[in-house]
């Protein structure tokens, strides 16, 4: 683990589930490429189960179990399971259909084994076509990982703590806050910097949001500026390929907020 | 495991039978409130029912894995935070199996022995990250220790409660 010590202290945050936005990503990041700190990870978590075990308690009142209970029976009359469709498949044949079948077989058996030749060698064409498919996939899935691996060598050097950061502006104005969002839709990832972002008070942290353009504002990744007013958020969790109409940041409470409060301190629509 | 799999109403029932004093066990002490515990280990259970391939019987045992996530959840309420990890994205390893309520008051009683032999500060460091859910820079504000002192009393705590385990 030695190679692995700068995440040691960002593991145990990560076992608690107490990291979050930019650093999260930056572990999610490590842990996808080293198996040592996943089992690391594993590890830490099952120290703090034990932890979880210690507390003793009352046991639940009856009446938790049926308001579970009648919510599973709720659920699986709504939505039946893969199980339950199944069965009702089955038994959705009604029964002079089940004996036209058997006589089908019974007098036409030379047929059935016509049929069953054409349907395996129509099935030995498509597992033809999905062989073809899924190299095609591991092709592409190959291509992306390359992709994603030179997005990370270029952007590590940019996000990390020891870069120089230069903005130039106009002699005569004064540094403005300023903040960029790259965001790619269909890839559901979002690297934000900032720069010039005034100090915050205590406890309190910017919260960037992605407004959608249709829906409530999305919590798209707290942070605070370093001492030079710096800051970066880099792919928070966002649902699924949202188009994004703008982004905007507000002043949250340091853990973040659902919804933003107003007002919006900055804000931008795409370029 | 494998009834709930298949959607067996019953199978669910016998499960929450068998687990759910350590899930209420783990939200009551988070959140402190009856109502709120009970809200948790509704959602905890009905997470179960609807993804129960999320549970890896291969790594760890299902009440440990009901704990952490139990515990995970109840934080986000206490914190009013939103939810970042999904459950299937919790894999534990080295933990014991629970299944009953001997088991488990065997392993709390050598948890809180463990938990004993600790200097206070470190019990306390770490009581605040896990049933308080306080980052380490919050925990530093609080006692005026360096960060560096928190973050290596926390970590170096669980893993005297894994050594104890491993012994």
């Amino acid at each position: 683990m030695s190679e692995h010590e700068q995440y040691a202290d960002d593991l145990v945050l990560y076992a608690l589930d107490a990291l979050r936005g930019e650093n999260r990503a930056r572990v999610d990041a490590h842990l996808a490429t080293c198996a040592a700190c996943r089992l690391e990870l594993e590890q830490l978590r099952g120290d703090t189960s034990l932890l979880a075990l210690s507390a003793a308690g009352p046991r639940p009142p009856q009446r938790a179990r049926q308001r579970l209970l009648d919510a599973v029976a709720r659920e699986a009359s709504e939505v039946p399971t893969f199980a339950q469709q199944t069965r009702k498949d089955g038994a959705a044949l009604p029964r002079d259909l089940h004996a036209s079948v058997r006589s089908w077989w019974g007098w036409m058996g030379w047929a059935a084994t016509v049929a069953v030749v054409v349907f395996a060698l129509s099935l030995w064409r498509e597992n033809s076509a999905l062989q073809q498919s899924l190299m095609s996939l591991s092709s592409q899935a190959a291509k992306n990982a390359r992709e994603l691996e030179e997005l990370r060598r270029i952007a590590a050097p940019i996000l990390g703590p020891e870069t120089q950061r230069v903005t130039l502006v106009s002699t005569k104005a004064a540094p403005q806050p300023q903040g960029k969002a790259f965001y790619l839709r269909n890839r559901n990832s979002l690297v934000f910097l900032a720069n010039n972002m005034p100090a915050l008070p205590p406890r309190k942290a910017y919260e960037l949001w992605l407004i959608p353009v249709s829906g409530a504002p999305i919590p798209a990744g707290t942070f605070k500026p370093d001492a030079h007013g710096s800051a970066s958020v880099v792919n928070p969790v966002l649902p699924a390929a949202i188009e994004a109409k703008a982004f905007a940041i507000t002043m949250e409470d340091e853990t973040g907020a659902t919804a933003p409060t107003m007002p919006i301190l900055m804000m931008g629509a795409g370029e | 495991m494998t009834g709930l799999k298949s959607g067996d109403q019953g199978a669910m029932a016998a499960l929450y039978d068998r687990y759910s004093s350590v899930v209420y066990a783990v939200a009551l002490r988070v959140l402190g409130d009856t109502g709120a515990a009970e809200d948790v280990l509704q959602e905890v259970f009905l997470q179960l029912w609807r993804k129960p391939t999320a549970f890896d019987a291969a790594r760890g045992s299902l009440g440990s894995w009901l704990a952490v996530i139990t515990r995970n959840r109840a934080i986000d309420s206490l914190r009013k935070r939103r939810r970042e990890t999904d459950i299937e994205d919790v894999v534990l390893s080295v933990a014991p199996d629970l299944a009953g309520d001997a088991d488990r008051a065997r392993t709390a009683e050598k948890v809180r022995g463990v938990m004993g032999t600790m200097i206070a500060a470190q019990r306390s460091a770490l009581e605040m990250a896990y049933w308080e859910g306080m980052s380490h820079s919050e925990i530093a504000d609080k006692t005026g220790e360096p960060l560096g002192t928190v973050k290596t009393r926390i970590r170096s705590g669980l893993i005297a409660l894994r050594k104890a385990f491993q012994s």
